[in-house]
């Protein structure tokens, strides 16, 4: 699994759903997206063993 | 999840709609919620020239692509910060998203416009960056509005950055402020000319996440890393602060700001108000008078500092031990 900003990779086992993983991650949903391939998942989804998941922050800063 | 429209597999679910879309009726939801947006406080018409202020991130691209997508004349607007790589990154994904929708893209420069960066004029003003970037920004965007001879100029300031500003100033009941803070900001008539032209934010009813899934689906690149100017910025933390409650309680960001705009805002005035506002004495740019001296605005005081700064002799320092 890749999170961004700042870039890393960590295991998650699965399956579990998108909502569990986050929660193992301590992320909160509403300020991530979750990509898969390029396609994005709602928070019911099932993610297997070898999926690869990106967890994309949405919250950007700074004075706008 | 399925698509509330079609019942088709879900893509994004928006929980404070107690609803999911598949990625074409999410499409369609957000241009829907624009659209509203912009009719319920009369931002402009397709009779508008818009300009748009381009930062090569989600919500500056999507919003490009929305108001296109809902037959606006929009042309976009880049500032080169000079924030190094980031702001090349940046630039490269406003002008390769302007080359793929065939926009015009006006660019310039800080550095060539008045001779700093963001990062240099942190370090000479002693200010923190986002503010000296947030003031240069709100001076240039207005600037090239007028100098390009646009009647509205269009931000992509979203929910949560609107819920995150209002958070702060009740924090902190910076009444000033609230009684600024609204999705439109008329024009500004000074000395029989337009000063500031009208500033509208047709995404205050879009949250960060979904202006982000609608990047991704509409395949905007656009530039997912953060500013690397803004580690520890307080908007950042309040906008985790509410993304909590919203977690915890969906619609919670929607209702505060709402609500503000429906029942507590018009209790608030900018502090300037009845205070006579002139022409700066050095730029034209509006300005409070407060005392019998010539008015400078803030901008040109801070680039002043600046310049004040960069030109000073550098002294050595005075040695504390005894000779």
């Amino acid at each position: 699994m890749k999170l961004r900003n700042p870039d890393r990779v960590v295991d998650v086992d699965g399956p579990c759903s998108v909502a569990d993983m986050l929660r193992r991650l301590e992320v909160v949903p509403e300020a991530v997206l979750v990509i898969r391939g390029g396609t994005l998942l709602t928070r019911d989804e099932v993610l297997a063993d070898a999926d690869e998941i990106e967890v994309r922050p949405v919250l950007s800063g700074g004075e706008r | 999840m399925k698509c509330k429209v079609c019942r088709e597999h879900a893509a994004v679910d928006v929980r404070r709609h107690n609803a999911a879309f598949c990625g074409p009726h999410f499409v369609d939801h957000v241009h829907g919620q624009v659209a509203r947006t912009i009719k319920e406080f009369r931002m402009f018409t397709t009779d508008d020239r818009l300009l748009v202020a381009i930062s090569g991130g989600k919500d500056s691209l999507a919003l490009w692509d929305i108001l296109v997508s809902l037959g606006y004349d929009v042309t976009g607007f880049y500032l080169d910060l000079g924030i190094g790589g980031y702001s090349a990154r940046s630039r490269t994904a406003a002008e390769a998203f302007a080359a793929r929708i065939e926009g015009k893209l006006i660019v310039r420069s800080l550095d060539e416009e008045h001779g700093y960066t963001v990062p240099e004029l942190a370090r000479l003003t002693g200010r923190v960056p986002c503010s000296g970037c947030g003031l240069n920004k709100r001076y240039e965007f207005n600037r090239a509005a007028l100098e390009e001879g646009f009647s509205v100029l269009v931000t992509g300031h979203n929910l949560d950055d609107e819920v995150a500003t209002l958070f702060g100033n009740v924090l902190h009941w910076n009444t000033d402020m609230l009684g600024r803070q609204s999705p439109v900001l008329e024009e500004r008539v000074v000395e029989s000319r337009t000063a500031l032209v009208r500033k509208v934010k047709p995404l205050v009813r879009v949250a960060e996440r979904e202006t982000a899934a609608y990047a991704v689906l509409r395949g905007i690149d656009y530039v997912v890393e953060e500013c690397p100017m803004v580690e520890g910025n307080t908007q950042h933390r309040y906008k985790e602060a509410m993304a909590l409650l919203e977690e915890a309680s969906p619609g919670t960001k929607q209702q505060f700001l709402f609500g503000f705009f429906k029942k507590a805002a018009g209790n608030f005035a900018a502090e300037d108000a009845d205070a006579p506002v002139v022409a700066c004495s050095r730029c034209g740019a509006p300005t409070v008078r407060w005392g019998p001296e010539a008015a400078v605005c803030s901008f040109c005081r801070t680039k002043d500092l600046a310049e004040r700064r960069r030109d000073a002799p550098v002294r050595p320092r005075r040695s504390r031990r005894a000779p």
